[in-house]
């Protein structure tokens, strides 16, 4: 079973969605391409599943363009869409079981019975659940009712699946082998796949680009590790991974924090004001002897020292009583050379691990 | 409670079931405190359903003459009054479950896709009847359908009739009333069970592309089902005893299983007679239940989860 061949882009355009007054959705513009897994990554109210149900058709934008390849799809009602959609609750029928969920797709293509069962078991080996197709709904566990969901939105090789949040009722063990799966499952079939989580770890997990939003837009859409490396805005730096924000200002084409230079990789940003990201896992600790060239070094007082096990936190405070985190793993080259709490630690950080964002309102 | 200090043995001992004896007569305990807290419960249903129950069935079992004779059940089937009222009975049960499945099924699906505001407030139209009395309503039923009801004189006002169409005192008059008193039976149920149908079930149904009309024959409607089989059943049983209505609008044509019972007891004091149509209507409810137990079980567990 291969879908490959029928994967189609989407093509998004000036999407709006209103509820009463508020303004869901706002001229919303994406572009997934064929055989994409793409992800719609934001915090809850920022609109991502909103606009997966815009997809699906179960929810009617007030205004936009959907294309996919070259069907416009925006008036078409679910049930022609020929999109498969896997739901956070999985939604399979309790009164079926599991054959007759995974053929119901089948069914209503008028697929005839024996190529039916083909498919059905064809399927079923490709979520790894071979053999339990005779049984009922309410006899699987959670795990299992995820492939069932899984496989029945794939049997009828859609040009597009949609996952709503499928991990989120899993434990952490069972979610992160799902994630890789899935993961693989993609590669090998490589249908078009929009997938809805507020997990940023999952997303990078699983995802050729995600598309963060916040409240209605799309703040920033890239490749996993552009986001984490390169965000532009400070909602990004703050949702995907740890970061600790410090105002600089950028004056005369250098830029500043307090009466010391910050050395960035990049060119310098527009005068004003602006913020620092500092990723706790890119401070290090430095020496007094140590040159400056190419690095930025802050000086701070050693707050709290929290063991993890295999890394540890530090909470270092500067100057002007700002926090800073560094973290680091529990080699003991760098805890001989931890300072004790409330004495003086110089923070280092790479000037090419310098991110700068516009300051927000 | 502290357990008998002989039978408990050190950790150190031989034998594999630690404290087993011990642990034996504690369960053994237990199930003893939970009886003795059963038996007020357990006396209230001897006290009043197996006793009055059993007093009906010994009862029947006597002539008028007070001697012990089978007369009272051999009656049912020699004369051929009793049969018709048993099939009256059953004829006018299906006639009104029916008519409540028509009218109730599309009533508690409408309400069950209202906003849950909307939803409350029509709600409580389906059930302020029930505050109502029987007896009230069945005289406000008569006023409408009698021969010069408003019905009647509406239609004949308006040129539809020229002579009055005959709505009560007979089977529709009935049928008509106590369709209107148990509607709110089958209805409560069925809404209930399809509001805890999971919308997103019904999403599915479309996204893999099955229309409106293929989502609800496929989807909706198989799980309503039980909600509506238990509708059907309060329904049913409410209609094989129901006394009121059929007594006021059936005009006397319309004789019915309680009815009978009434005149029996009341009009020719025979209790033994009463007494055994009483039990003759339990064991048919009792079957009738059973039954319908039987076909929902196997259709639960044979007809949708085979190929």
């Amino acid at each position: 079973m291969s879908i490959a061949p029928s994967a189609l882009p989407i093509s998004m355009r000036r999407i709006e969605k209103r509820f009463g007054s508020v303004s869901v959705l706002r001229d919303l513009n994406l572009d997934v391409e064929a055989g994409e897994f793409l992800t719609l990554l934001g915090p809850s109210g920022s609109g991502k599943t909103t606009l997966l149900m815009i997809l699906a058709g179960f929810v009617r934008a007030d205004g936009g363009s959907i294309r996919v390849g070259d069907d416009e799809i925006i008036t078409t009602p679910p049930h022609r869409r020929n999109i498969g959609m896997v739901f956070q609750n999985y939604a399979l029928f309790p009164h079926m079981n599991v054959f007759h969920n995974i053929a119901f797709p089948l069914k209503q293509r008028g697929v005839a019975a024996t190529e039916t069962a083909e498919r059905v078991e064809k399927a079923l080996e490709l979520v790894k659940l071979k053999g339990l197709g005779e049984r009922r709904v309410d006899q699987l566990s959670g795990g299992q009712r995820q492939r069932v969901a899984l496989a029945r939105a794939i049997v009828f090789e859609p040009r597009i699946v949609l996952m709503d949040e499928p991990l989120s009722a899993l434990d952490k063990g069972l979610r992160e082998h799902m994630q890789i799966e899935l993961r693989a499952l993609h590669r090998r079939l490589g249908m078009t796949t929009v997938y809805v989580t507020h997990d940023q770890r999952e997303a990078i997990t699983m995802s050729d680009r995600i598309a963060v939003m916040n409240a209605g837009r799309i703040e920033q859409l890239d490749k996993p590790e552009t986001l984490y490396a390169a965000p532009k805005t400070q909602f990004v730096a703050g949702f995907i991974g740890e970061s600790n924000f410090i105002p600089v200002e950028c004056r005369n084409g250098s830029v500043w924090y307090e009466d010391r230079r910050i050395q960035t990789a990049g060119a310098a940003p527009a005068p004003g004001q602006h913020l620092m990201v500092v990723r706790p896992e890119k401070l290090r600790l430095v020496t007094a002897a140590e040159p400056s060239s190419g690095i930025n070094v802050l000086d701070a007082t050693v707050g709290d020292i929290i063991y993890q096990g295999d890394s540890f936190v530090c909470y270092a405070v500067l100057r002007d009583g700002r926090q800073l985190t560094l973290r680091d793993y529990c080699r003991s080259d760098v805890l001989a050379r931890l300072p004790a709490p409330g004495q003086p630690i110089r923070l280092g950080l790479d000037a090419q691990d310098t991110i700068l964002v516009a300051a927000e309102r | 409670m502290s357990a008998p200090s002989a039978l408990l043995r050190e950790p150190a001992g031989a034998g594999r079931d630690l404290n087993a004896q011990a642990l034996r007569a504690d369960a053994r305990r237990e199930s003893l405190r939970l009886l003795a807290l059963l038996s007020p419960s357990l006396f209230l249903v001897f006290a009043i359903i197996i006793v009055p129950i059993g007093w009906l069935f010994w009862l029947s079992l006597f002539d008028e003459a007070g001697a012990f004779s089978t007369s009272n059940y051999a009656r049912f089937f020699e004369q051929a009054s009793y049969i018709k009222t048993f099939v009256t009975t059953f004829k006018v049960a299906f006639i009104v479950t029916g008519a409540c499945v028509l009218l109730g099924y599309p009533l508690a699906y409408m309400l069950s896709q209202l906003p849950r505001r909307a939803a409350s407030i029509c709600l409580i139209f389906v059930i302020l009847p029930f505050w109502t009395s029987v007896l009230v309503r069945t005289y406000a039923w008569l006023v409408i359908l009698q021969r010069k009801g408003l019905i009647n004189s509406w239609l004949i006002d308006l040129g539809v009739i020229s002579q009055p169409l005959s709505l009560a005192n007979n089977l529709s008059g009935v049928v008509i009333g106590m369709t209107h008193i148990l509607l709110p039976f089958l209805v409560l149920p069925l809404y209930a069970s399809m509001k805890t149908i999971d919308t997103d079930c019904l999403r599915a149904g479309m996204n893999l592309g099955a229309g409106p009309v293929a989502t609800f024959r496929q989807i909706f409607f198989p799980l309503s089902l039980p909600g509506l089989a238990s509708g059907v059943v309060i329904v049913f049983v409410l209609c094989l005893g129901f006394f009121v209505t059929p007594a006021l609008m059936g005009g006397g044509k319309v004789i019915m299983w309680a009815m009978r019972m009434e005149q029996t007891t009341s009009l020719y004091s025979n209790w033994g007679a009463g007494a055994a149509l009483g039990v003759v209507l339990l064991v048919v409810t009792l079957a009738l239940l059973g039954l319908f137990q039987w076909l929902l079980g196997a259709r639960a567990t044979g007809v949708w989860s085979s190929r």
